[in-house]
């Protein structure tokens, strides 16, 4: 990931040492404030202690690394001085000669191997690997581990945050449901009436426009994706450190559903312009028919990498201005560093709360153009 | 795109699948198709009102239409039938004048006869009393002028003289 370098490079090049890694996200100037004066001054006295030789520089990438990453922890504060952290474990489900269900917090952050019925597991870099009782992690050239992983089904963050989405959207549209029971001309009160020109705008702006007159066959999976990566983007930017959307397996996932959708309902002209493209000479048939193979795979690749890359820098971009705090403190004096933080944080956040929408709307509009392009009826060539 | 293959986890791509899975179907079945559905209603309603409004308004405008024309059609009426009156009325006036004058002249020239005739009657009458009144005196001039016998005779000639020259 190129582009998460960059951002990190650019803002956390003045390095010395950072200690505190508590604060995700930010929500309010004034949580954030708080959250973030607490803590600070003892750090700063700890600064010429070192930690275990990394730099600020490098500790800062590794917390920002680490937020990107999916977790077996819910974790809001974590206290490193003291190795204290405030949150909850998550259930671990494995497949591994038979299922293994156990408490995520057995791992202990990653200090202790957790044996289960003979397995030995452990927490390396946010990922579980099979290892033997002594932990020993072996690593291929690229410094990634090759220890084999075993099939992992556990509630993670991730999933906890997709859960409470599904909460969320449940909540949310079953009660809007419920307010056109009493017919159509009942006027949605309360989060209905924020919602109900939500689901009119995917109607009239994406699938309408793309789809034409089928557009209700696509209602369900458009309205779906369209809420669940709004919501999901939107709860990325709450303290609670989400990063859902910002993780390739569900940019993965969401693209292939366009993807499958887009060619199970694809008709016969989609196809003859896959393989055969009408209206061009014969030779050419045959140059395009690859191109457009390639093309239906580009689409939904183009897709998950749009989402995945926009909110993970996003993420990043507002950890490393947040980062700011820690680092240029001697240059800026304390409140200088929090006060620069601060506002560059702030006009960050509306453009990801921009960015939040906008990606959601992308996606959905773009997973109507293509299923648009695929179920059209073309009159004649 | 290393780091990317390295960060799937294939357990957080299962649950998203089954979770949008649940989403897509759950939310489709109690939540998106009622209210797209109910939109779609509200929305054909307010079409169907607004067509029926303006269809209300075209009848509106037709009925006052018509209702001008009747009127306008009521009104002709009344100035050809007001019209007719006064033609009637010019007429038996006319007729009613015409038969007075007529009468009138039949009662005059009744009344010049009756003058005639009364005329007639008393200059009749004046001939016979003046000719009986005339007669008498005659009568007694003629007695006491005869009772001269010369002058009978002077008078005889002066009547034989007149008889020459006439």
């Amino acid at each position: 990931m190129p582009k998460k370098n960059v951002f990190l490079r650019k803002f956390c090049h003045n390095s010395t040492l950072l200690k505190m890694v508590s604060l995700k996200r930010v929500l309010l100037f004034i949580a954030v404030l708080f959250i973030a004066v607490s803590p600070f001054r003892s750090f700063a006295a700890e600064e010429a202690h070192g930690n275990e030789g990394k730099t600020k520089d490098q500790e800062i990438k590794e917390h920002i690394d680490h937020h990107l990453k999916d977790d077996y922890y819910f974790t809001f504060f974590s206290h490193q001085e003291s190795g204290k952290h405030y949150g909850f474990p998550l259930p671990v489900i494995l497949i591994d000669n038979g299922l293994q269900v156990f408490s995520a917090g057995e791992f202990e952050y990653g200090a202790k191997v957790v044996e289960k019925n003979g397995n030995y597991y452990k927490l390396y870099h946010s990922k579980i690997y099979k290892t033997d009782a002594a932990g020993t992690i072996t690593y291929d050239e690229k410094h990634h581990p090759t220890n084999e992983k075993p099939l992992d089904f556990s509630i993670t963050k991730g999933v906890v945050g997709l859960m409470l989405t599904t909460v969320l959207l449940f909540i949310g549209f079953l009660s809007l449901a419920k307010t056109y029971k009493k017919g159509p001309n009942a006027i949605p009160t309360g989060m209905g009436r924020v919602l109900e020109p939500l689901v009119l705008y995917v109607r009239d702006e994406m699938a309408v426009p793309n789809i034409g007159h089928r557009y209700k066959e696509f209602m369900p999976y458009l309205l779906s994706v369209f809420f669940l990566i709004f919501t999901l983007n939107i709860l990325g930017l709450t303290p609670l450190g989400l990063n859902v959307t910002g993780n390739i397996s569900v940019t993965l996932c969401l693209a292939l559903f366009t993807f499958f959708i887009t060619n199970f309902k694809g008709n016969k002209d989609y196809w003859k312009h896959i393989f055969w493209m009408p209206g061009v000479p014969v030779p050419f048939k045959f140059v395009l028919a690859p191109i457009e193979v390639l093309g239906m795979l580009t689409k939904p690749f183009s897709l998950m990498l749009r989402l995945f890359a926009n909110i993970t820098a996003g993420h990043s971009v507002v950890m490393g201005l947040i980062a700011i705090v820690y680092l240029f403190q001697h240059q800026l004096t304390v409140p200088g560093s929090i006060g620069v933080s601060m506002l560059l944080t702030l006009i960050l956040f509306f453009l990801e709360l921009l960015v939040a929408f906008l990606q959601a709307f992308i996606f959905t509009m773009l997973s109507s153009l293509f299923i648009g392009m695929a179920v059209e009826e073309h009159a004649h060539h | 795109m290393d780091a990317l293959i390295h960060d799937f986890s294939f357990g957080l791509f299962f649950w998203q699948f089954i979770i949008l899975l649940i989403v897509i179907f759950i939310l489709g079945k109690f939540a998106w198709k009622p209210i797209v559905n109910a939109l779609e209603e509200r929305e054909k309603g307010i079409s169907d009102a607004l067509a029926s409004a303006e269809k209300a308004k075209l009848e509106m405008a037709r009925l006052t239409n018509e209702n001008e024309q009747l009127l306008k059609e009521a009104r002709e009426e009344r100035d050809v039938i007001l019209k007719e009156a006064k033609e009637l009325k010019d007429k038996i006036v006319a007729e009613a004048k015409e038969s007075a004058q007529a009468e009138g002249s039949k009662i005059i020239e009744q009344a010049k006869r009756e003058i005639e005739d009364q005329k007639l009657k008393a200059l009749a009458e004046v001939k016979n009393q003046v000719s009986s009144l005339s007669l008498d005196i005659a009568r007694k001039v003629l007695s006491k002028e005869f009772e001269d016998q010369g002058k009978q005779e002077t008078l005889v000639s002066d009547l034989l003289k007149d008889v020459k020259l006439n």
